[in-house]
């Protein structure tokens, strides 16, 4: 089970995490090494990263978020954060954070169609 | 050393709060404090992020670099036009290379670098005044955009 408060749930081979709490340092801090750890348990091979209730993103947060990405990403797992709100986006970019390497899709759906083109085909017939 | 992008304006403040930063739960505080200041005067979504966001990355600033420090929030009134204040300071190690600090890119501790440069374009006045060893104060401030 993760350790932090944010709950990371298995859909299908896919997991999704939904943040829906106000961010401090160390959440994002346990989120990450949950992320990573539920990617090895699960065998997941996609993950969805919901952000679509966070009002504001500093650029510690969002370094963690593409961090978070690129670590799935070693381990072969691609990452889709969805629902960026828009101030959120003008905000990061005026900043001079552009999220590079990272993709993301304008909704939860989005972000499903996306990784679903990646599902993994069974080996067995 | 100082450096400062102001249009420099006459107001009043109409209130003011203070909150001590030395923990990272205050980095928060601060932030929460912002937002719902930045709603209750009827900033727009994009202004009431850009104050949010700015504010989070100054109180991370004197937390990461100083333990402890002050934020001092004030709701500012310049004839009809209302304004969000924001102060910051700290007794820290202040900031060696303040050009460096301002240009971006620039990344010590727990932030991208871009702390300090990007807030700055997030606001409509920045100001900083640091001295290695002494500390640091930041001011910015960013009125409400009449339509």
């Amino acid at each position: 089970m993760p350790s932090g408060p944010i709950p990371i749930l298995k859909i299908g081979s896919k997991l999704l995490a939904t943040i829906q709490i106000e961010l401090h340092d160390t959440v994002v801090d346990a989120f990450q090494n949950d992320v990573l750890e539920e990617i090895e348990k699960t065998g997941a091979n996609g993950l969805i990263i919901d952000i679509s209730t966070l009002e504001s993103v500093d650029s510690y947060v969002a370094r963690m978020l593409a961090n978070t990405g690129k670590m799935a990403k070693l381990m072969g797992t691609e990452t889709v954060i969805v629902g960026m709100r828009p101030a959120v986006a003008a905000t990061l970019v005026r900043m001079g954070y552009f999220m590079e390497g990272i993709q993301t899709a304008l909704s939860l759906e989005e972000g499903l169609e996306l990784q679903g083109n990646r599902t993994r085909v069974p080996d067995e017939e | 050393m100082e450096a400062s992008s102001s249009t420099s304006s006459h107001y009043n403040v109409t209130a003011t709060w203070e909150i001590r930063i030395d923990k990272e739960a205050d980095i928060v505080a601060v932030r929460q404090q912002v937002r719902e200041l930045a709603k209750e005067h009827r900033f727009d979504q994009f202004a009431v992020a850009a104050l949010t966001t700015a504010a989070s990355e100054l109180s991370r600033n004197v937390w990461a670099h100083a333990q402890r420090g002050l934020a001092r929030i004030t709701v500012l009134q310049n004839g009809n036009r209302v304004g969000l204040g924001l102060e910051f300071v700290d007794h820290g190690p202040g900031i060696a290379d303040l050009d460096r600090a301002l240009a971006g890119g620039f990344s010590t501790a727990k932030s991208l670098g871009l702390g300090l440069s990007g807030t700055k374009r997030l606001v409509d006045e920045f100001s900083i005044d640091t001295e290695p060893g002494r500390g640091t104060k930041v001011v910015i401030r960013k009125w409400k955009k009449e339509f």
